[in-house]
């Protein structure tokens, strides 16, 4: 039987909610240059709005029906933590030396893994999150579980809404402006304040989306999700080029595929048997990351700007 | 000015709490009345985080098994009293724990931990503080007997480690037998987490399964934190196996059962103690027909067991007692009866050297337990080599078959 249609495709999905995540890293950097590593906490918190919203409804409400009420609650989280986040913990650093507001994010990434730990009903284990019943789906050769149809549809239509909005509206066009000089945006009237707190806010509203997608693919949600998912996703958006878009989808596509590929494949290479498997597969994931900053230093979409620090 | 007299009034509040903290500490000690002895005993285990249903099972009935002993008065003089730590299934907090607790003069023996890869971190500070330390959970062989164990090369490494469940080394090989006498398996993809205990426990299975004449599909290697085991199901697939066995614990295991059915493995999964919990089946779906094996005989079915979940029940704790309620509640006896033991050979009083005394005592211990007659042998292993293997069966774990292992040639 060929495994590479089925391979790929979980590359695909697990890549999808890579990029998701990687789009809130991007954003952020691009128009701050702040790495805000509490942005896997706020995936996190978004997969326990959504489940909280669930566990409010009356049972027995059809999964089908509870998803779009379902996302809404975990986008409503993710972003109401972002903006808090990004109004308490980094706007008051915002003059302050490039280390503190790292720091400040890693301090904030703890507290709200603890904050979720210690008060979240059962949250000192996993919860169960709700699955679609139903057969798998059979798309080219690939078998593909319903919960995987959500993140293959939400992804694109994220990314087509995002491109639509960076490009053609005026709060879009005033982030473009503030990213290539926040100084002179200022200057030309644009409220930077503002922007950031948009940026903020889109990148957590998609981290909520892939919260619900990561609920949907393993059927449970916990503390320490967002740590992992956060990793992988910073590496996808420095692999696309950090600061650009379309390049944290990118980036978050090829780690996936990379990571799928390696598992299944890196052991049939002749002499390479004990690298191969699904223990490996993060450090071929890495080699790539490496062997892609070697080649192209700005990513594989980045643009070549010049060192502001 | 006004910062400076802030500060002062800060510092004087701080000293005063520290001081009256320090004073309640004290007090505590040598309260209730003068004739009767405290003993502490620790407990170390996963309180929270994933594993904390096997954890909090665990914490439930060592108290159980000290309030029985107040109740009954088993050692005349002495009081004892439960100190439990959460260790987070992390080696470096077990290790704080162990030493926390070995600075206690009052605690003579720590009941723990669950995890095999806690247990050595844990061990060198028991001996250095010569305290007592049984675990009701670890299989790895190397704990008791060292790594030469693979060689028959055997040794034992700890003079202060007991355990009352069995090795790997016998539960993976009862996996291995099951697995081609009764499943009638030909052909097994072997999955492990790579932590000391589920490697240990997959090799095990192999050794076992190879010399039968079964074979091996495929193995895998995962990493128990991930969730996402789709690029591993669709190789395990390939292979089309007859079973899947598994060395790790629920968490992994869960997810990895549901994406093995969800990807169109239909074999069972097959696992060993660390999948055998009610929580496996709450985290899968797609459990019916998962084998895990576990230690001792079923609980519910021991004579010996009736009183324990009588007790169990009639405590009314918020959490089940899980895989290891019975193994613990004869852990902690244990140390009960080599505290009496050595209170015995001391006209009725706890020896100076009591830590000591106790250890020693430990090794000549025997009774009849929840789980069987518990004693240990040379290496500190429990003789006790009951495994049972379990199925899934409409959302609960159904026992299936038990089975004293023989032992290997431990000579």
């Amino acid at each position: 039987m060929n495994e590479l249609p089925q391979q790929l495709a979980n590359g695909l999905i697990l890549g999808a909610m890579y990029g998701l995540i990687a789009i809130g890293y991007t954003m952020v950097y691009g128009i701050v240059q702040l790495i805000n590593f509490a942005h896997g906490e706020i995936f996190m918190v978004g997969g326990f709005g959504a489940l909280s919203v669930y566990l409010a409804l009356p049972s027995g409400t059809s999964l089908t029906l509870a998803l779009p009420v379902m996302l809404l609650g975990g986008i409503a989280v993710s972003v109401l933590v972002g903006v808090a986040a990004e109004r308490f913990a980094y706007r008051p650093l915002r003059g302050a030396p490039r280390l503190a507001p790292l720091i400040t994010a890693i301090g904030l990434s703890i507290a709200l893994q603890q904050a979720i730990w210690k008060w979240y009903p059962d949250g000192k284990q996993a919860r169960v999150f709700p699955q679609f019943k139903g057969r798998a789906l059979d798309i080219l050769g690939a078998t593909v579980q319903r919960g995987d149809l959500f993140v293959l549809i939400a992804a694109p239509l994220c990314m087509l809404a995002l491109g639509f909005f960076v490009s053609k509206t005026r709060s879009g066009r005033a982030m473009q402006a503030t990213a290539q000089d926040p100084d002179t945006a200022r200057l030309m009237g644009i409220n930077t304040d503002r922007i950031i707190v948009l940026a903020f806010a889109i990148g957590a509203a998609f981290a909520g989306v892939a919260a619900v997608a990561y609920g949907l693919r393993t059927g449970e949600v916990q503390f320490r999700m967002g740590f992992i998912m956060g990793l992988k996703a910073f590496t996808a958006a420095v692999l696309g080029g950090i600061g650009n878009i379309y390049g944290a989808m990118l980036g978050g596509l090829v780690l996936g595929v990379a990571e799928a590929l390696a598992t299944a494949y890196v052991e049939n290479i002749p002499g390479m048997q004990q690298f191969g498997g699904g223990a490996w597969k993060d450090v071929w994931a890495f080699v790539l990351l490496i062997l892609v900053l070697l080649l192209r230093p700005q990513g594989l979409l980045g643009e070549r700007v010049a060192d502001r620090a | 000015m006004r910062h400076r007299s802030l500060l002062l009034i800060t510092t004087a509040l701080a000293t005063g709490a520290l001081t009256l903290t320090a004073c309640g500490t004290r007090g505590d000690n040598k309260s209730g009345d003068g004739s009767k002895t405290t003993v502490v005993i620790g407990l170390d285990a996963p309180t929270t985080g994933e594993l904390s249903a096997l954890g909090l099972g665990i914490r439930n009935s060592a108290q159980l098994a000290l309030d029985t002993a107040n109740k009954t008065g088993e050692v005349k003089g002495v009081t004892f009293k439960l100190e439990a730590l959460d260790d987070k299934a992390l080696p470096n907090v077990g290790q704080q724990n162990a030493t926390k607790l070995a600075g206690d003069k009052s605690v003579l023996g720590i009941v723990g931990p669950l995890n095999s890869g806690v247990a050595q971190s844990m061990q060198q500070v028991s001996k250095q503080n010569n305290v007592t330390l049984i675990s009701p959970a670890n299989t790895t062989p190397d704990l008791t007997q060292g790594p030469g164990w693979r060689k028959n090369n055997r040794a034992r490494q700890f003079p202060t480690y007991f355990r009352t469940a069995t090795t790997d080394e016998v539960q993976g090989a009862f996996d291995g037998q099951y697995a081609w006498e009764k499943i009638k398996a030909k052909k097994v993809y072997v999955i492990d987490d790579q932590k000391t205990y589920g490697v240990g426990l997959a090799s095990s299975f192999k050794d076992q399964f190879t010399k039968l004449g079964g074979k091996i599909a495929g193995t895998e290697h995962i990493s128990p934190d991930d969730r996402d085991f789709k690029a591993v199901v669709s190789k395990v697939q390939s292979k089309s196996p007859d079973l899947v066995f598994y060395g790790g614990e629920y968490p992994a295991s869960g997810p990895l059962s549901q994406q093995l059915k969800d990807g169109g493995v239909t074999v069972p999964l097959m696992g060993g103690d660390g999948m055998y919990s009610g929580d496996y089946i709450k985290l899968n779906k797609k459990a019916q027909g998962d084998y895990a094996s576990s230690v001792g005989k079923p609980v519910e079915q021991l004579a010996s067991a009736k009183k324990f979940i009588a007790d169990y029940k009639a405590a009314s704790f918020k959490e089940a007692y899980e895989a290891y309620g019975g193994s613990t509640y004869d852990a902690t006896w244990a140390l009960i009866q080599a505290v009496k033991k050595v209170v015995a050979d001391n006209a009725g009083k706890l020896p100076d050297d009591a830590r000591a005394k106790v250890v020693q005592a430990m090794n000549t211990v025997t009774f009849d337990g929840v789980t069987g007659k518990v004693a240990f042998d040379k290496y500190g292993d429990t003789t006790n080599t009951m495994i049972t293997a379990y199925q899934v069966d409409k959302g609960a774990w159904k026992s299936r078959f038990s089975a004293e292992f023989k032992k290997f040639d431990k000579s």
